[in-house]
């Protein structure tokens, strides 16, 4: 397994009164997509959430690149590299999709490059440029919100549920976006219920259940395995596989 | 990057963006279903006018708190103080330039407001980031807690007024050039209404120029929207809260200047005379929305002229029917800010 870029360790999450992660370890090894799975409410967008510090670890310890990253601001966090794509997208409704990627460039002005790159996956975006990004179709939110985290290269991507409601045709342009992310050696730590999706991605799994990481292996064994499918996922791989 | 195709389909249509016109035609609903009512043209018209440069002056001091509202979900009652300390704090600047104010030099007279105007925005800038500092960070998410505190900084900074400036009215006479009307036809337009018109639209394009042209307006746009992802990307949401919060504060300053030399006087309670309007104009216009509170500002106001002259008794309650019916129409205000 190639070396470690995120690293977390018997990290513990309240979020108000809740216990929701509860001794959480995994590591996320450089260079390679690892997928978080699990049932709902396992603790998979609470696990992304806190690695981005939107919600601060209670116990334990985050560590990126070596460092501890466990009661870092977001904004700092975002900075050292890591992205985020929540399961709500995040698209800025009232901006347009230039003003949405203009704000996630981190070093200035767009890359004209990087952006033809973009647009070869999403086409949709090149059209609506100048439009508000209310008027897109949820598909389209998603490529924006993908494109978005990927406008710039980042050392990790963290990705939640970006297959939620999205139309096949959509989901095969985001496959080959991941792909091509993956031959860049991008890490990324995405969390999947479409097992599909998942499996054509995934180099690694990880599998939450009750706020605990109950499995660890290579995506491809996961994908052989359907005893510990059924066993870990229940009936969650076959509704959206 | 390798090169890529995409799985490529039938290109979908680009909806048509319909801009929302409905809300801005309440204006000259209102003003034409007023007229008959006031039944003389030229009453109604420096009615009108007065309206405008009235909704300009409440844009002036509300722009500010809708935006505090929006970013950071904060509910500031203290916003008055900022209107009163503003007012006293232009009051004492023009004291030395009285000179100025009395002289026949048009300029001269603008020149002592403008230095008065800037003294106000100065010093209720500055108490802005104070204000934030140590009443509003440390109550931030909790609402009930917002209100108590905020409430009781605008008490602390009335009585604080009554300790340094005295508790009695203070007389806040306009310079020699911007006293009188001017008249066109049978329309007397009093001047220093048209130089709030003029200060109001200038206030509302700058805003506009610097939330749509700048990256701090796109920040401010987004952090209104969604906060959390603002920060995701980024950018310290907190740093530009205390900005906008300043900027507001100092704005209210500006805007309570602007309205002591209106009513040509003024008391320490005169940010809680106004505030009310204020807090109508916010949520009529959209919590959050510039553009919401500046159409609200002139609504708000016009339905205070026209009730002030048809019905005083009934003015205050005219407006707030006026948000009754408003929010039954549209319930998130006239141009509701989008939220995550």
């Amino acid at each position: 397994m190639p070396e470690a870029l995120l690293t977390l360790e018997g990290v513990h999450t309240h979020v108000g009164q809740y216990h929701i992660l509860q001794g959480v370890d995994f590591e996320v090894p450089k260079g390679a997509m690892t997928v978080l799975l699990g049932r709902n409410g396992a603790g998979k967008t609470t696990t992304l959430r806190t690695i981005m510090g939107l919600w601060k670890p209670s116990a334990g310890r985050v560590r990126f690149d070596g460092r501890d990253i466990g009661g870092t601001a977001t904004p700092d966090i975002a900075r050292a590299g890591i992205a985020y794509i929540p399961e709500t997208m995040g698209v800025f409704s009232d901006l347009t999709v230039q003003e949405n990627m203009v704000l996630a460039a981190q070093r200035g002005a767009l890359d004209a490059a990087r952006l033809e790159w973009i647009f070869a996956f999403f086409p949709a975006l090149r059209r609506f440029w100048t439009h508000p990004a209310g008027v897109l179709s949820g598909g389209q939110k998603q490529m924006l919100s993908i494109a978005r985290a990927i406008v710039e290269p980042r050392r990790l991507i963290l990705v939640d549920e970006p297959t939620k409601g999205i139309a096949p045709a959509i989901i095969d342009n985001m496959i080959r976006a991941f792909q091509e992310l993956k031959r860049e050696a991008t890490t990324v730590l995405l969390v999947e219920q479409n097992f599909r999706f998942a499996e054509a991605l995934g180099d690694f799994a990880v599998v939450m259940d009750d706020g605990r990481i109950v499995h660890r292996d290579s995506m491809g064994a996961l994908a052989r395995d359907t005893a510990t499918q059924t066993r870990l996922l229940g009936l969650s791989l076959e509704a959206h596989g | 990057m390798a090169e890529t195709t995409a799985t490529q389909s039938a290109p979908e249509p680009i909806p048509v963006v319909r801009a929302d016109y409905l809300p801005i035609l309440l204006v000259p609903a209102l003003a034409l279903a007023a007229l008959p009512l006031i039944g003389n043209t030229t009453t109604w018209v420096t009615l009108t006018i007065a309206a405008l440069a009235m909704g300009m002056m409440i844009f002036v001091i509300a722009s500010g708190l809708t935006l505090v509202f929006g970013l950071m979900d904060v509910l500031n009652f203290g916003h008055g103080a900022f209107i009163a300390v503003g007012a006293y704090l232009a009051m004492t600047t023009l004291l030395p330039l009285a000179g100025w104010m009395q002289a026949d030099s048009l300029a001269l007279n603008l020149a002592a407001l403008g230095l008065a105007m800037l003294a106000a925005m100065l010093g209720t800038g500055l108490l802005g980031w104070a204000f934030e500092r140590v009443i509003i960070m440390p109550v931030y998410g909790q609402h009930l807690k917002q209100i108590l505190i905020t409430t009781g900084g605008l008490i602390v900074a009335e009585q604080l007024i009554h300790v340094l400036w005295g508790g009695d009215q203070k007389p806040m006479a306009l310079p020699t050039g911007l006293r009188g009307a001017v008249t066109i036809g049978d329309v007397a337009i009093e001047k220093f209404r048209l130089l709030a018109l003029a200060i109001g639209l200038i206030v509302f394009l700058a805003m506009l120029l610097v939330l749509n042209r700048t990256k701090l307006g796109l920040l401010i746009r987004a952090g209104v929207e969604n906060g959390e992802m603002v920060e995701a990307l980024g950018y310290r949401i907190r740093r530009l809260f205390v900005a906008v919060f300043v900027a507001g504060s100092a704005l209210a300053g500006l805007g309570g200047t602007m309205w002591a030399l209106y009513r040509e006087t003024l008391t320490a309670g005169i940010g809680g005379e106004v505030i009310v309007l204020v807090f109508i104009v916010i949520i009529i216009g959209g919590l959050g929305s510039v553009g919401g509170c500046f159409l609200g500002s002139i609504l708000v106001a016009q339905m205070a002229n026209y009730t002030g002259y048809l019905a005083p008794k009934v003015a205050l309650a005219s407006n707030i029917l006026l948000m009754v019916i408003v929010l039954m129409w549209r319930p998130q205000g006239l141009y509701p800010v989008a939220k995550r």
